[in-house]
């Protein structure tokens, strides 16, 4: 007796600490995904009440045959294929010279970590300044005489989504290398000592050492990285006013989701299902990079 | 021989740093400094980064000229404020609860939540739009505060936060007779402060720099946050660099006064991020 009312003293308690975050999870995360499942397979009228009309397969059918969502997938991939190796790549160079044993660390750490600090909203803007016709790049490429004539590289459609590249790897870097200089931190270093008197250089010691003790980071960062990339929405928003141009030149998935779902009445059911398709992509790609990693990169096997 | 090439790699160690800094900073100075400037100085190409001109005008601007922009300020600190307390309250008790409370369901519970982390925003954006709607709830502070109440990311750090946290404390407070949130309140969360601040540091300005929300579910110009606000510059004065810099100034030096205050946390943050 006394044992079930203790029982349930402590199952009240309980409640009080879950409810709150049960409640969100339900109905903005748990509840969402089913009924985007479910919208996935219908046409929805938002015009007065919210109605639906069940289409079966067809706003699959129809994305996979679409021109702008063909055109979105190959910006988006051309995107994630560019930044994400480089991004990482650099992330790691910049956090092993960081970790040499140089003064200054923490200053230089410091100041490199502002661009994660800032707003994607704000500092569009700025780059967006930056590549403009009289702006700071084309003032330095014309002094230095590498361009006779400015470019406008936000109106161009060949220039455009390496602008949008350059500025993001720009800005992510810093994050995902202070990621790594905290890793690399934990690396022993009786093991390079060990390399120093087996006469090991620089390079045999980055290659050898600390990318593969990195390795568990690295999955961490490429992850991430992907799950970001594929989503990449404010900056080609912003950049291009919402359209995706120049001519389509900055179309991405999460901005045909957004221009079918809320720039076009009757297609919210064709924008989740290209969303949800996104979302088995990311996943997708991801587990295909989790199994190659968990193989190849420790070398160790799991 | 040996200290020679050592001298070499770290004046190459710090040439690359300091020129991979100055890329970093350059934009920052550069619009900095613009806000300062009058338009016309700003566009004009080959400019000097110093001016003579430099004045406080095109902050006086946007502060008593431009009727919406202090309603965007004001909003985006009560969004980010209310926003961060509650994930910090619903964050650190459901952490608890699944590191140290016996319910049914727990385990499930916890699975959820490490499923949901992975869960990209992306497919969540379009029923939800639809789920406030329903509530009436759009185009008000609630539709960007209630849906991120809560992180699962944090969520899970607090879980393994108070999961190693010592039992003796909260048994010998058990035994004094308080009841589990009097011993959540007075006890744990003092101890957890770095964990809290860690967290709360990195949720403040996701809600600060968040721009894609506030664009779905906001439609009036009074109630747009800085992000959004900081975008309807380019269309209301046209392509007005002089105010787009000082607002955009606005958005980065609070969390830049936030970063050097806090520093410390926010290294944690990152090093909490790297072992996920």
């Amino acid at each position: 007796m006394a044992r079930s009312s203790e029982r349930k003293r402590d199952i009240t308690q309980a409640a009080a600490f879950v409810l709150p975050m049960l409640l969100v999870l339900l109905i903005f995360t748990l509840f969402p995904i089913f009924y985007s499942l479910y919208l996935s397979f219908n046409k929805v009228n938002l015009v007065g009440d919210v109605s639906y009309n069940f289409v079966g397969f067809k706003n699959f059918t129809n994305a996979i045959t679409d021109e702008r969502v063909i055109i979105a997938l190959k910006n988006t991939l051309k995107y994630v294929v560019v930044v994400v190796p480089i991004q990482s790549i650099l992330a790691l160079v910049l956090a092993t010279v960081l970790n040499s044993g140089i003064r200054f660390q923490k200053t230089f750490r410091s100041l490199l970590f502002i661009p994660t600090l800032t707003s994607s909203s704000a500092l569009t803007l700025i780059f967006m300044f930056i590549f403009s016709l009289n702006g700071p790049l084309n003032s330095l490429l014309l002094d230095l005489h590498i361009l006779n004539n400015p470019i406008n590289y936000l109106n161009d459609q060949g220039s455009v989504m390496w602008a949008i590249i350059v500025m993001n790897i720009w800005s992510t870097v810093p994050m995902f290398m202070t990621i790594y200089l905290s890793g690399l931190q934990d690396i022993d270093s009786a093991m390079y000592e060990a390399a120093d008197i087996d006469g090991a250089n620089m390079f045999q010691k980055w290659f050898k050492i600390t990318v593969p003790q990195i390795a568990p980071v690295t999955n961490y960062v490429v992850m991430m990285g992907l799950t970001s990339t594929f989503q990449l929405f404010d900056q080609p928003y912003i950049v291009s006013g919402g359209s995706g141009g120049p001519n389509n030149a900055t179309l991405t998935l999460s901005l045909v989701i957004y221009q079918y779902a809320f720039r076009q009445f009757g297609t919210m059911g064709y924008a989740s299902a290209i969303a949800l398709l996104l979302t088995i992509a990311i996943f997708v790609v991801s587990m295909i990079f989790r199994h190659f990693s968990s193989e190849n990169v420790t070398g160790e096997g799991r | 021989m040996q200290t020679k090439k050592k001298r070499i790699t770290r004046t190459v160690a710090y040439v690359l740093l300091t020129i991979y800094s100055i890329i970093t900073i350059y934009p920052f100075l550069w619009a900095f400094l613009a806000s300062f400037k009058p338009y016309s100085e700003i566009v004009r190409i080959g400019a000097p980064l110093f001016s003579s001109n430099m004045s406080l005008t095109n902050y006086q601007y946007i502060f008593t000229q431009d009727p919406m922009f202090p309603h965007w300020i004001v909003n985006s600190l009560f969004i980010a404020i209310v926003g961060t307390a509650l994930n910090i309250l619903f964050n650190s008790m459901g952490g608890y609860a699944l590191a140290r409370l016996s319910f049914p369901g727990r385990r499930t519970l916890f699975m959820v939540v490490l499923v949901c982390i992975m869960v990209p925003s992306q497919i969540l954006l379009i029923p939800n739009y639809l789920i406030m709607k329903a509530f009436g709830i759009l185009d008000s502070y609630n539709a960007l505060i209630l849906p991120s109440a809560i992180n699962f990311a944090y969520i899970f750090m607090m879980r393994q936060f108070f999961i190693t946290f010592p039992k003796e404390l909260e048994e010998s407070a058990q035994l004094d007779g308080l009841g589990r949130m009097g011993i959540f309140f007075r006890i744990v969360v003092p101890m957890a402060k770095s964990s809290i601040a860690t967290q709360g540091i990195f949720v403040f300005m996701g809600f600060w720099n968040d721009f894609m929300r506030p664009l779905l579910y906001i439609t009036s110009e009074n109630k747009y946050t800085l992000t959004l606000g900081l975008q309807s510059f380019q269309t209301q004065h046209g392509m007005q660099w002089n105010y787009i810099m000082a607002a955009a100034m606005i958005t980065i030096l609070p969390i830049i006064f936030l970063y050097i205050i806090l520093n410390k946390y926010f290294m944690t943050g990152m090093r909490i991020g790297g072992e996920k």
